[in-house]
């Protein structure tokens, strides 16, 4: 009953003062609104880069020629090349069980592909055919290439779509003849579109048998890399050892002395989620603050109100208003404050979250939404006991002779 | 508004009351050894010079402050040494009070400003909103009820001020220099609701200074310094 009384009182507290009530209400909406948000942000981020990362293929396992330690350890080893031979042994089933398979990679970079008279500069990814389901590139239109043609050495090719757009627009581009550096090849494939941020373009890509590259554009040096794909996701770390030993006794080398890189995707998305977490932790923590700054307003605005109504709090006590009356009263009135606040904030934050910000898709955490409105609840008994507890210790003389 | 039922103990008993306010070279001594006894029924005015302590009194035996030294009984209850939440309770179930600034709660209609303190005993909605409305009705606001202390003239809030202290059907109605911000047609109608309110039974204390809203009463008490001065039955 009295809490009924109390509730009432204090949604009239809230309504006598509009402009006041809506402006304190503002700075929890933009407290709320803003840790939602940011939240999202963060979140969305970190998915983006792990579907990316994804995309590239969780299973494989890169192992690029050269080191990119700086000389000390290194100094002064000659270098061996990666070679075909390389690859081949790392599918050995005895000393590699973890490896699926492994193909050797040969890049031509900015190479200019012309069909029509419309040009566009690509890279050319020289390999295997099972480089396509390691690296995740599957073909929707047309074939990949086989493995006749990495042994016939044919003058054939599997683009991506990017390079689609660029060069042939609405044109079907398989079965036609495009020139990259004065070598005509027959486009087989075209890659399906995997789309994503970042500063690479995943489709702009075309890719031809190994053989053929090496022939017609880049020369029989040390490959540039293998790309080798895990036997499942759990056993990428097993493989990436397995690699390891395979190559340095292949080469002659250490661990400290290597002249390879192993890159694990897997790994790489655990670093990538993990700096992305800090990150998304450090968006909340100044959201938090603006929340905290939403909070110090509401005690300014209940002290204020509290003096403004001290005459009334004494009218209240002398009719017989007790402590816990006049304390319920100004703490309903604080919590109202921050529980509209935090309500509009939910809804502020929910319509922001529809538009990208900074280029990334906001992704709501349901956690967050639940988490910031139980905070902004929590803000209003914490900010309005202080002030709800100085009227309830008023004593009622006083408070009756304040003018 | 049924008369109480008439016992043993007086309403108010004041026994070498003594409020002393400050300390050491500073203190001021208020009250300094009042014995009062008021009966049911009776319908007292209390006079005196501002700093004659009856503001003083007024907030002793309104339960608003503590006696320093003495002993005070309302309604039989002794009330030195209750907490301020036990004072809170007698002030809403013994005590209406009319004060000279009439004090409604702003912006709120006077049947709420009367049914303030049924709420605050307890008392279910519907049950309250009667009561306060048959309240309203007694002092002829009956159709002011949703008017908000700013929509009412000063004898009208006064009036309505009246009707929360009879909500509770209190022990003691204690008026505060109720007509000192009325002019002289609102001063009568409101003596005279007190007038009315006393024949039915109700007891009631008034501090006043002026001499014609004293003749009202049956009883007049002039304080001096702090110490009552003189006691007179009037019949009127």
């Amino acid at each position: 009953m009295i809490i009924g009384e109390s509730f009432r009182q204090g949604l009239t507290g809230v309504l006598q003062n509009k402009l006041r009530s809506s402006l304190t209400v503002l700075g929890i909406l933009i407290g709320v609104a803003a840790v939602i948000v940011l939240l999202a942000v963060g979140n969305g981020s970190s998915k983006a880069v792990a579907a990316s990362i994804e995309k590239l293929g969780t299973n494989s396992i890169s192992v690029i020629h050269g080191t990119f330690r700086t000389p000390g350890g290194s100094s002064g080893n000659v270098q061996k090349d990666l070679t075909v031979a390389d690859a081949i042994a790392l599918t050995d089933e005895a000393n590699a069980p973890s490896v699926k398979s492994a193909s050797p990679v040969k890049q031509a970079g900015s190479v200019s592909c012309t069909y029509a008279g419309t040009s566009h500069s690509t890279s050319i990814t020289g390999t295997w055919p099972s480089y396509f389901q390691t690296a995740n590139s599957k073909v929707t239109n047309g074939n990949y290439f086989s493995n006749e043609d990495v042994t016939a050495g044919s003058r054939v090719i599997v683009i991506g779509q990017s390079v689609v757009d660029q060069v042939y627009g609405t044109v079907d581009p398989v079965g036609t003849t495009l020139t990259c550096a004065g070598v005509p090849f027959t486009v087989v494939g075209v890659l399906e579109k995997k789309g994503g941020s970042g500063f690479q373009d995943p489709d702009d890509v075309a890719i031809a048998p190994l053989s053929t590259v090496q022939r017609q554009l880049t020369g029989y040096g040390s490959l540039d890399s293998i790309t080798a794909e895990a036997a499942s996701l759990e056993a990428s770390d097993a493989a990436q050892s397995e690699i390891s030993s395979i190559l340095d006794s292949r080469h002659g080398t250490t661990s400290t002395n290597r002249d390879y890189q192993v890159i694990n995707q897997a790994s790489l998305l655990t670093t990538s989620s993990s700096s992305n977490q800090v990150f998304t932790v450090l968006l909340g923590a100044v959201a938090a603050i603006s929340l905290l700054v939403g909070g110090i307003g509401i005690t300014n605005i209940m002290l204020v109100s509290v003096t403004e109504r001290t005459r009334e709090i004494g009218i209240r006590k002398a009719i017989g208003a007790n402590r816990f009356a006049i304390l319920s009263q100004f703490l309903v009135e604080a919590t109202l404050l921050s529980v509209i606040g935090g309500a509009s904030g939910v809804l502020a934050s929910l319509v922001i979250s529809q538009f990208q910000i900074a280029g990334v898709q906001p992704v709501i955490m349901p956690l967050s939404v639940l988490g910031a409105f139980i905070v902004s609840v929590a803000i209003g008994l914490f900010f309005g006991s202080y002030p709800a507890n100085r009227a309830a210790r008023m004593r009622p003389i006083q408070a009756l002779r304040h003018e | 508004m049924t008369n109480p039922i008439p016992d043993s103990h007086p309403v108010i008993q004041l026994q070498q009351v003594t409020k002393r306010y400050g300390l050491g070279e500073a203190q001021v001594r208020a009250l300094d050894g009042i014995d009062l006894t008021i009966q049911r029924g009776e319908f007292v005015a209390i006079m005196g010079t501002s700093g004659s302590g009856k503001s003083t009194l007024m907030n002793i035996v309104g339960a608003l402050d503590i006696v320093t030294t003495g002993s005070y009984e309302l309604d039989g209850i002794n009330i030195d040494r209750l907490s301020e939440d036990a004072l809170s309770v007698v002030r809403n179930r013994k005590i209406g009070f009319v004060f000279q600034s009439f004090n409604l709660i702003p912006r709120t209609t006077a049947l709420a400003n009367v049914e303030l303190p049924l709420a605050y005993r307890g008392m279910d909605r519907k049950e309250r909103r009667r009561r306060a409305l048959a309240a309203l009705d007694s002092v002829g606001l009956g159709d002011r009820a949703d008017h908000g202390p700013t929509q009412l003239s000063g004898g009208q809030q006064q009036r309505v001020a009246i009707a929360r202290a009879l909500v509770t059907n209190p022990s003691l109605v204690l008026a505060d220099e109720p007509t000192g911000n009325l002019d002289s047609n609102s001063t009568s109608d409101v003596l005279d609701l007190l007038q009315s309110t006393h024949y039915r039974g109700n007891t009631i204390v008034l501090i006043t200074h002026e001499d014609e809203v004293a003749a009202r009463a049956q009883r007049v008490i002039h304080l001096v310094d702090g110490r009552i001065a003189s006691d007179e039955r009037v019949n009127s």
